[in-house]
């Protein structure tokens, strides 16, 4: 039990903390950084709550792929970042006000909440359906069946995605040559070549 | 699976915080696409929280699924944000959000 706060504690912690570095560190990089600190304490709260295919999605897809994704773009671009903060200091103070009346709402309906009796039994995947399986077992079991049709989906966003991606970045450069196989594979000897009748003394 | 210490409203509030820290994010850092991409991602890691706290105190595993389901389409936006990104920066050298309504037709 204590050993459960004391953890629920130190990655609630952390996990506020580096949200808070994510949104004011000056330097992107540490932004990222401390993104990527900020999934791994989520991961850990994941755990906690007993979901450990999820905390390790969560470490595998998101800091393995999203997280070195921004890296790559935030390396890559040379953007001068010092002038993108300037002016950006007089929003604080409204956004301050807009936060805390959004968290102070927030936190009213979670004390003042409580659940319906109804709601307990209204249940689709019960977990004590799975009783003696892992987590990731259950998991498969409810996914891979009532939701197939919802997975298949999910493969095609990001088969769509990806397609979308590629098109947007992919560009010809003009300066650079690059061989062309197409081309090359097309060219006809009639088209580059030309027999000339050369009489002798007069040039071509 | 649910202990007296820790009750369902700490992780409710947790999420809570992560959300508002995310919007907060997003006001301050009006001028940068890729700190407000990272804020989106802490939006949506907020309710994600939500989402398996309420499936684990709920016994029901629609939560998690659903979670998945949103980790898939979290990592579509920020791929697709990201190469939105980087063409415009080929375009006009800069991510300024205010150079970005440049763009017309």
């Amino acid at each position: 039990m204590i050993v459960q706060a004391f953890a629920f504690y130190l990655f609630a912690g952390i996990l506020i903390l580096s949200a808070l570095m994510v949104i004011t560190a000056r330097n992107p990089v540490h932004s990222v950084l401390f993104l990527i600190l900020a999934f791994f304490n989520a991961a850990g709260i994941f755990v906690l709550l007993g979901a450990e295919f999820l905390a390790m999605i969560l470490i595998i897809v998101h800091v393995g792929a999203v997280t070195v994704l921004f890296l790559f773009v935030v390396m890559m671009l040379d953007v001068d970042f010092s002038t993108l903060r300037k002016r950006s200091v007089s929003y604080i103070f409204p956004s301050i006000i807009l936060g805390g009346i959004l968290l102070f709402e927030l936190v009213i309906i979670y004390t003042y909440w409580y659940m319906a009796p109804e709601a307990l039994t209204n249940i689709a995947q019960d977990q004590s359906a799975f009783e003696g399986l892992s987590n990731t077992q259950a998991l498969g079991m409810v996914l891979y069946t009532d939701y197939v049709f919802a997975f298949q989906m999910a493969g095609l966003i990001l088969l769509v995605a990806m397609i979308g991606v590629t098109v947007l970045t992919l560009r010809k450069r003009p300066d650079i040559h690059k061989q062309r196989l197409h081309d090359q594979y097309l060219r006809k000897p009639s088209d580059v070549l030309e027999i000339t009748r050369v009489t002798p003394k007069t040039g071509v | 699976m649910s202990s007296d210490l820790i009750g369902m409203e700490h992780y409710l509030i947790l999420a809570a915080i992560l959300f508002t820290i995310g919007v907060f994010g997003i006001f301050l850092n009006r001028k940068n696409v890729i700190v407000i991409l990272m804020s989106i991602e802490l939006m949506l890691l907020a309710v994600n929280i939500n989402f398996v706290t309420f499936s684990s105190y709920l016994n029901d595993l629609t939560g998690q699924i659903f979670v998945m389901f949103i980790l898939t389409v979290a990592a579509a936006e920020a791929a697709v944000g990201l190469a939105i990104l980087v063409v415009f920066f080929r375009n006009k050298d800069s991510i300024a959000v205010e150079d970005i309504s440049d763009l017309k037709g």
